[in-house]
């Protein structure tokens, strides 16, 4: 959306996902941007890895930047689990915050909207304006709850692919995410090696491991032990708060580290100056993520929670397209790569990028890889960071001259 | 760029897959793409150096050239260059091996360390030579190897590599210049530089 700068040179952002960090200066902002949807599937409905299917599936996007007059210069970004459509930029001149990687996408910014035409859309499956479990199922009148097919990552680029085709681009410059959106970056440059130059999978993995499943699971648990999910069938008797909250707090801890959570909280307390000795929030970092908790509960859907969390679950590029071996799997990409993992990312840790790397390099793709000294854990990607910065810009520009793309559009 | 690295790429033939491994922010990797449009990789362990690289556009790996290097497929490269860094190679016959595997030729160069002034060092003050090419003292040096001209041709006949091409050059190691020594190299050259064939 190409919307003049309302928002003035600078900004502040609360982080989309751990908001560890208070306040970010982004810097100059894309301005103004709408959430759009785009709806599709009456006549050919999505047909799901599962085996059943939706017949109408909407999604809902932002864009941000000039779609060129070739249709070149488009990039895709995926957000992460819990993340959104709103990228970068207002909804309004009140908005309180930007979308949640304004850092990175702007006039200027490594992402550059002065030259590239970025989209990003909710995944299927979430409650953000994209099809989901809260939605009606039309065949009932009712909201689909449990009822909602199981949907996986091959599902939400599927979705994309429609959505990416609406606006006549063949190629997309480059697919770029990290975490549960780097999954979605992987899916599209094996499943579509054809409409990707480039592929950016930041601090994310090409399967989970089972501690990363074990985290999830518990999530998961703690939504359907409250007896407000009600087997998933909660819209009109009250949402299961509580069990997402819980959670959301798991989930939380997993996007730290040690380091980071040793360096905000250590043990100091929270509002007292001796221990409680009861079951209050004694320290800063209970308190901290009660809040964080309560706060999601407001944004966020508990059964797109679980159908969300299933899908990364369930994401397995080496079976699902290579038979076992993640190199026979990387045989059907074709597109250059940007790997980048975090030292202190313990969800999803370095060797996970290096095992993908490593079956790039042996069906010989143009990869590049870094991994970034940072003590903040999975979050990382979503900090200011100099070298993040650095590497996307410079390797963006390296895909537009392969490509023969100018400056603006 | 180093003089050394000039005369590495004057070797490389346009359009060829080149490996650099230890290559630092890329400068031989990016004047090379410019001037040969070579297609080529680094690998350099260090963060800062190799996020530069990548920022400049070139593909880079972060990593230790022993493992990364074990990835590529038989002769994915025409080259493979080793530049100053086999002074620092824990094994050497190992890792020129495994250049070979992935390389059609193997460039690698290093500082001679029998040129005339590290060996009056010795003999006058009796102590272990400091040179502007090797920097440093015993107990800071990176170095793990001291490696003669002439040792490392024994080397090759020995582990049986062949020599494809030779030359030995005088420079200073920041100078961008140099020149070539043809007499009693052993003696006069600071820097060897070798191409290595994959033999039998």
């Amino acid at each position: 959306m190409d919307a003049p700068l309302t928002a003035g040179p600078a900004c502040l952002i609360f982080t989309g996902m751990s908001e560890y960090v208070d306040q970010i200066e982004t810097g100059e902002s894309v301005g103004l941007v709408e959430k759009k949807f785009f709806t599709f599937g009456e006549e050919a409905p999505l047909v799901l890895e599962s085996g059943r299917s939706l017949g109408s599936v909407t999604l809902a996007y932002e864009t941000c930047g000039t779609l060129n007059k070739d249709k070149t210069n488009a990039i895709l970004v995926c957000h992460a689990l819990t993340g959104d459509s709103h990228v970068a930029g207002f909804y309004d001149e009140n908005d309180p915050k930007p979308g949640w990687w304004d850092l990175m996408v702007g006039p200027g910014k490594p992402i550059d909207t002065n030259k590239y035409f970025v989209i990003c859309s909710n995944v299927v499956g979430g409650c953000m304006g994209s099809t989901g479990p809260a939605d009606e199922n039309p065949e009932t009148g009712r909201p689909f709850g449990a009822s909602f097919p199981v949907v996986t990552i091959g599902d939400m680029v599927r979705a994309q692919r429609r959505l990416v085709d609406s606006f006549g681009i063949d190629i997309l410059l480059a697919v770029v995410g990290g975490s549960v959106g780097g999954m979605q970056v992987l899916e599209w440059s094996v499943r579509y090696p054809h409409r990707v130059h480039a592929a950016i999978p930041l601090a994310t993995t090409t399967k989970h491991s089972a501690q990363a499943i074990a985290f999830n699971e518990v999530a998961r648990q703690a939504i359907m032990a409250d007896p407000k999910w009600n087997r998933g069938d909660y819209y009109e008797s009250g949402r299961p708060e509580h069990g997402l909250a819980v959670a959301r707090m798991v989930g939380h801890i997993t996007y730290l580290s040690d380091e980071s959570m040793r360096h905000k909280f250590d043990r100091r307390l929270q509002d007292r100056v001796e221990l409680s000795f009861d079951f209050e929030a004694d320290f800063q970092v209970e308190s901290y993520l009660r809040y964080q908790g309560n706060k999601f509960v407001d944004r966020f859907d508990a059964n797109s929670f679980l159908y969300l969390t299933k899908a990364a679950d369930y994401f397995n590029i080496e079976n699902q397209y290579g038979d076992g071996s993640l190199v026979a799997a990387f045989s059907r990409a074709s597109c250059r790569y940007l790997v980048v993992s975090f030292t202190s990312d313990w969800l999803y840790p370095t060797y996970q990028s290096k095992t993908m790397v490593k079956a790039m390099k042996k069906n010989s793709l143009d990869v590049s890889f870094c991994e970034i000294e940072a003590p903040w854990g999975h979050d990382a990607f979503l900090l200011p960071n100099t070298r993040l910065s650095d590497l996307l810009s410079g390797f963006l520009n390296k895909i537009c001259r392969h490509c023969g793309i100018g400056g603006a559009a | 760029m180093r003089f050394d690295l000039q005369v590495i790429a004057s070797w490389i033939e346009p359009g060829s897959r080149v490996l650099d491994l230890g290559c630092r922010t890329g400068s031989l990797l990016a004047h090379l793409t410019e001037e040969k449009a070579i297609l080529g990789t680094g690998i350099e362990i260090d963060e800062q150096a190799a996020g530069e690289a990548i920022a400049k556009g070139l593909s880079v790996i972060h990593g230790d050239i022993y493992e990364e290097i074990e990835d590529y497929p038989d002769n994915a490269f025409d080259y493979v260059i080793l530049s100053q860094a086999l002074m620092q190679v824990l094994e050497p016959e190992a890792l020129i091996r495994e250049m070979l595997r992935v390389g059609r030729l193997g460039v690698v160069s290093f500082p001679n360390f029998t040129h005339y002034k590290n060996r009056l060092q010795m003999f006058f003050t009796g102590r272990a030579p400091l040179s502007k090419e090797l920097p440093y003292e015993w107990y800071n040096t990176p170095n793990i190897r001291v490696i003669p001209i002439i040792d490392f041709r024994r080397f090759c006949k020995h582990v049986g590599v062949p020599i494809v091409k030779e030359v030995a050059i005088s420079t200073h190691h920041h100078d961008e210049q140099g020149k070539v020594i043809t007499l009693l190299p052993n003696l006069f050259a600071t820097f060897g530089i070798f191409m290595l064939g994959q033999g039998r």
